[in-house]
């Protein structure tokens, strides 16, 4: 499954990296704490948060993470759709909140850290 | 001349809702007398409306009171500002109540009582002060140096609504006068845990919510006067000023 599919099917707004959205997604990791998400997220997984700083592309660009979905349509600051372009990450926006997109994530076969 | 002045410069009051409601300006002043300190600063959450009544109560016992608040950005993330001046603190106030959204329930957060010089209530703040603003953390340290005031990240150490556990580490560029690391973790632990901020000055305070943590932990300062602009000029390494090791 790929970062496109992804947008596909939950009609995703993509704000950043919209050349980067073949990436395969290899899995999944849900939180807001990005000591957390340095901590235990993995290489290709796709990152749900709510967290709209610029430090999120930083983290995932050190993760090697697939993008990031801003959730309860959050927007991105500024500051971050420029480093996210500069760092080509996918910054997608849904509408949904963090525990329903996860949760359609998981049914769609994405798993966490199984 | 330059002397040293032994500071804590966080201190909640029994405005804030997790804060003690013994921290009153009299006990406060004279707990923290007892502790042989020369200033102290007032940092409630998201308010600065009891400041002006340990002012006073330091005023009548020759002790230092600044002026300040602990304010949370929308990030989440704990900032200590402090002020010379009240008109300052309360300009900053202003801004944060316009971006601080719900109404406090005391009985899950606990009392915002608002007290004069003399210990007593007179009022109950009203607002969710322990929520967070919708202020971006960079906005709200710019603001802080707009009014002339002392931008220090709160607890950086901490997991819980610290800049390092928010952000997962210091995004470069910020204009941070200095780091607050809490009583938990030692200057040595510290030295090599927040190795890459050291062209920062680590300050120690002791975040206290009950008397007894008073001067748990304190930073002294070398310093002229016992103002904010001198803590600053300190944290900086101004003009003979400095951050003294403990």
């Amino acid at each position: 499954m790929t970062v496109s599919d992804i947008v596909k099917s939950f009609g995703l707004k993509i704000r950043a990296g919209k050349n980067r959205l073949d990436q395969e997604v290899r899995g999944g990791y849900t939180g807001d704490l990005l000591s957390d998400v340095i901590a235990h997220s993995r290489k290709g997984s796709i990152w749900v948060t709510i967290q709209t700083h610029p430090n999120i592309v930083a983290v995932a660009t050190m993760k090697e993470l697939a993008g990031i979905i801003l959730t309860g349509g959050r927007e991105p600051d500024s500051e971050t759709l420029r480093k996210a372009e500069e760092e080509e990450m996918p910054i997608l926006v849904s509408s949904l909140f963090a525990f329903e997109l996860t949760g359609k994530l998981y049914q769609m076969g994405i798993s966490g850290m199984g | 001349m330059l002397k040293t002045y032994r500071a804590d410069l966080h201190i909640h009051s029994c405005l804030s809702p997790c804060g003690d409601e013994g921290m009153r300006p009299r006990a406060l002043v004279n707990q923290a007398k007892a502790m042989g300190l020369d200033m102290i600063a007032i940092c409630d959450h998201n308010s600065a409306e009891n400041t002006a009544a340990f002012i006073s109560a330091g005023d009548a016992r020759g002790l230092k009171v600044l002026p300040g608040m602990e304010v949370t950005s929308k990030e989440e993330i704990h900032l200590i500002a402090l002020f010379d001046a009240q008109e300052s603190c309360a300009a900053l106030q202003n801004l944060i109540y316009q971006n601080l959204p719900g109404e406090n329930v005391e009985e899950v957060f606990g009392p915002q009582t608002v007290v004069n010089e003399r210990d007593e209530a007179v009022g109950v703040n009203r607002r969710m002060l322990i929520g967070a603003t919708l202020l971006p953390f960079e906005q709200i340290v710019s603001v802080i140096h707009s009014l002339d005031g002392v931008a220090i990240a709160s607890h950086i150490d901490r997991q819980a609504f610290s800049l390092v556990g928010q952000l997962g580490f210091i995004p470069e560029g910020i204009p941070l006068d200095g780091l607050e690391i809490s009583p938990r973790t030692s200057k040595e632990e510290a030295k090599s845990r927040f190795h890459p901020y050291q062209h920062y000055s680590f300050v120690w305070f002791s975040d206290a919510h009950y008397l007894e943590d008073i001067g748990k932990s304190t930073t002294p300062f070398l310093l002229e006067e016992t103002t904010s602009k001198e803590v600053k000029m300190a944290l900086h390494g101004k003009e003979g000023r400095r951050v003294m090791e403990a």
